[in-house]
C-alpha cells in the first residue's frame, strides 16, 4: 500500500497540534513506536507519559491530568483499550466527564499479522453504548489527521478510531468536517451505501462498479457513530429506498446496528449490513485480502447492494 | 495548617466523633450505606478536612486547592458528613439522601458534590487518578498535594498496583495514600478473603516510602500527613491500622456492619456509645 498510513497522518498531527495548543498531553502504553504517538513524545518529552502496558492505569492517569486542566490524548490498540480499560473508560471519563481523547490505534483488522487478540471488532459497540461517548471513525490517512484538531477542541470524552495501515483516500484536505454531520460523497437514487472507515473507499469502488450495471448508488460517510446524523440517513432512507451499511467490525453493535436502529424508529427501509459476521478472524499476511476473506470485499459490497435493490 | 496543639488534638478528635455521628444517622435514614468503613475513617478524615488539606469552601474550584479522592467511594457518608462541617453545602441537603431529587448520590459524585474533586464508587481508580492530578500539578508548577483514601478490600485489585507503579516511576512526592487498614472486607476478614500481607513491604517493593500508624490516633495521622508532605523524591503511604466499626462496640470489626444499615434501636444504642445522646 502506497498511501500514508492513518496511524502515521494521526501521530504527525498529534505532535503538529501539541505545538499549537500546550494543554496537549499524550499517554501511550509502550506501543508509542507503533501508535506513532512518538511524533508528540520526541517533540515534548515533558507532556509525554509512558505508561507501560497497562491501558486501564493510563486511562485514570489521563483522567487525572483532565481533573488538573490538561487535554490528554491517551493511545494504545484498540482492542485493549476498549474491552481491557472499558471500566476505567465509562468510570473515570465518561461518568466523571473527564475530557480525555482516546486514540484506539490498530482498529478493525488493521493489525492482520496478529491476529484475533488484536483485531478490534467489538469496539464501535462497546464506546456507542456509553453515556456521554463520541465515537468517530475516519475513512483515511487525511481524514484521521484533519480529526485531530476538532476532537481536541470538541468539549467531552472521544473515541477516535485509528487503523495502522492506509485506506483508499476518500477525504480532500481542507473540506469541512463537523461532528455527526455525515458527508455525502455521491449522490445516487437507487440505493444509498452507508459506509465508516475504511469500507468508505470500498463502498466508493463498489459504487463505481454498480453504475457500471446502471445501479445508481448513493454513498454516505458516516464517520461520527455517535451522535448519528440521523437525518441523512432517513433522507437517504427516503430518497433511494434501500441501503447497505459498511463497516470494519463486528455486524452486532457497530453502523448497521445504528442505522437499522434509526431506520426502524422512523423509516423502515430494506437494509443490508456488510461487516464480520460474529466471528473471529484469522491472521494474514495482506490487509486488503485478510478483509476480502472477512466478508468486507468490494464485491461483497455489490453482491449487497444487488440483493438489497431486489428488495425495494 | 495550624500547630498540632493539644487543644487542636481534642478539637479533632471532637469532630471525629461528629463525623461518625453524621455519618451513621446518614446512612439510617438513608436506609443503605456502608457504616463500617466510615467508622474506621473519621480521624484520617477529620485531620484531613479540619487540620490538613489546603481547601476554601467558597471556592471548591480553586486551582490551587489540594485535592482528595476517596478511592473507597462506598464510604460517602464520612466523605459528606465532613464536606457540610466544613460548609462546603448545608446538612440538610442530605435531608432526602437516596431520593431522585437528592443532588448527592450514594457514591461520590464530582459534579453533584461541591468539594467532591473526583467521582468514585467502583473500586481500585484513586491511586492511578491520582497520579494524573499530581502529574498535572508538577506540569502547571502548582504547589497543591493529592491525598487518596484507600482502602484495604479495594488493595486486592491490580489497577491499585499499576498506579504505584506509575506513582513510583513519575517519583510523586506530591501525592499521598492513606489506606485505612481496618482488616474487615464485605465476606469477611481481609487475611481470609485474599491476604494483603506483608503490606508494608510490597508498598516498599513498588516504591513508596512507607509510614504506619494508628489510624485513630490523631497525632500519629497528622504527623506523618505532615511529615509526608516534607519528602521530595517518592510518595508516601500511609497505613493506617483502624477498626471497622470503630466506636460502636456491636459494629467493631463485623463484616455484618460493612453495608448493613442500623435500625432505631441501633441507631440510639450507637449514639449512646458515641455519647451523642443519653441512655434514657
Amino acid at each position: 500500500m502506497a498511501e500514508l498510513s492513518m496511524r502515521e497522518a494521526y501521530g504527525r498531527a498529534l505532535a503538529g497540534y501539541g505545538a499549537l495548543n500546550p494543554k496537549v498531553v499524550a499517554l501511550d502504553v509502550d506501543t508509542s513506536a507503533s501508535t506513532l504517538s512518538s511524533f508528540f513524545s520526541g517533540r515534548f518529552p515533558e507532556r509525554f507519559f509512558n505508561i507501560g502496558i497497562a491501558e486501564p492505569c493510563m486511562v485514570d492517569v489521563a483522567a487525572g491530568l483532565a481533573l488538573g486542566g490538561f487535554l490528554p490524548f491517551i493511545n494504545g490498540f484498540a482492542s485493549i483499550l476498549s474491552l481491557r480499560a472499558l471500566e476505567q473508560i465509562r468510570t473515570c471519563v465518561c461518568y466523571a466527564r473527564t475530557n480525555v481523547k482516546i486514540a484506539a490505534s490498530y482498529a478493525g483488522l488493521s493489525d492482520f499479522k496478529d491476529g484475533a487478540t488484536h483485531y478490534s471488532i467489538t469496539d464501535l459497540a462497546n464506546m456507542r453504548a456509553l453515556p456521554g461517548m463520541t465515537v468517530i471513525v475516519p475513512a483515511d490517512a487525511a481524514e484521521a489527521a484533519a480529526w485531530v484538531p476538532l476532537v481536541a477542541e470538541f468539549d467531552g470524552p472521544v473515541y477516535l478510531r485509528i487503523s495502522r495501515a492506509g485506506a483508499l483516500p476518500v477525504y480532500q484536505p481542507g473540506t469541512p468536517l463537523q461532528i455527526g454531520k455525515g458527508r455525502t460523497l455521491r449522490p445516487g437514487r437507487d440505493l444509498t451505501l452507508v459506509a465508516t472507515g475504511a469500507m468508505v473507499g470500498r463502498c466508493a469502488a463498489a459504487a463505481e462498479q454498480l453504475s457500471a450495471q446502471g445501479i445508481d448508488a448513493r454513498l454516505l460517510e458516516i464517520h461520527t457513530l455517535k451522535p448519528l446524523d440521523r437525518d441523512l440517513l432517513l433522507q437517504a432512507a427516503e430518497e433511494t429506498g434501500a441501503l447497505v451499511t459498511a463497516e470494519e467490525h463486528n455486524i452486532i453493535g457497530g453502523l448497521g446496528s445504528a442505522v437499522a436502529e434509526t431506520l426502524v424508529e422512523s423509516r423502515p427501509a430494506p437494509l443490508e449490513r456488510i461487516g464480520i459476521h460474529d466471528r473471529f478472524c484469522p491472521t494474514g499476511r495482506d490487509l486488503d485480502k485478510l478483509m476480502d476473506a472477512c466478508g468486507l470485499s468490494v464485491a461483497a459490497v455489490v453482491a449487497a447492494a444487488q440483493r438489497v435493490v431486489e428488495r425495494k | 495548617m495550624s500547630p498540632l496543639t493539644p487543644e487542636k488534638i481534642t478539637e479533632l478528635a471532637e469532630t471525629a466523633r461528629l463525623l461518625r455521628v453524621d455519618s451513621l444517622r446518614l446512612i439510617h435514614r438513608r436506609g443503605t450505606g456502608h457504616p463500617g468503613g466510615a467508622l474506621s475513617a473519621a480521624e484520617i478524615m477529620a485531620v484531613l478536612y479540619f487540620h490538613l488539606l489546603r481547601i476554601d469552601p467558597t471556592r471548591p474550584d480553586w486551582e490551587e486547592r489540594d485535592r482528595f479522592i476517596l478511592s473507597k467511594g462506598h464510604a460517602s457518608a464520612v466523605l459528606y458528613a465532613a464536606l457540610t462541617r466544613r460548609g462546603f453545602f448545608p446538612l440538610s441537603e442530605l435531608d432526602n439522601w437516596g431520593e431522585l431529587d437528592c443532588p448527592h448520590q450514594g457514591h461520590p459524585d464530582r459534579f453533584k458534590t461541591p468539594g467532591v474533586d473526583m467521582t468514585s464508587g467502583l473500586l481500585g481508580h484513586g491511586v492511578a487518578v491520582g497520579v494524573g492530578l499530581a502529574l498535572a500539578a508538577r506540569l502547571k508548577k502548582l504547589s497543591y498535594r493529592t491525598y487518596v483514601l484507600l482502602g484495604d478490600g479495594e488493595s486486592q485489585g491490580g489497577i491499585v498496583w499499576e498506579g504505584a507503579m506509575a506513582a513510583a516511576k513519575f517519583r510523586l512526592s506530591n501525592l499521598t495514600t492513606i489506606l485505612d487498614y481496618n482488616n474487615v472486607q464485605l465476606d469477611g476478614p481481609v487475611h481470609e478473603i485474599m491476604p494483603l500481607e506483608p503490606l508494608a513491604d510490597k508498598w516498599s517493593a513498588y516504591g513508596w516510602r512507607v509510614e504506619e500508624v494508628n489510624g485513630h490516633d490523631i497525632r500519629q495521622v497528622a504527623d506523618a500527613l505532615g511529615l509526608a508532605a516534607q519528602i521530595h523524591d517518592r510518595p508516601t503511604i500511609i497505613i493506617a491500622h483502624t477498626t471497622k466499626g470503630r466506636g460502636v462496640s456491636f459494629m467493631e470489626n463485623q463484616s455484618f456492619w460493612h453495608g448493613n444499615v442500623p435500625n432505631a434501636e441501633q441507631l440510639k444504642q450507637a449514639l449512646v456509645e458515641l455519647g451523642e445522646v443519653s441512655n434514657g
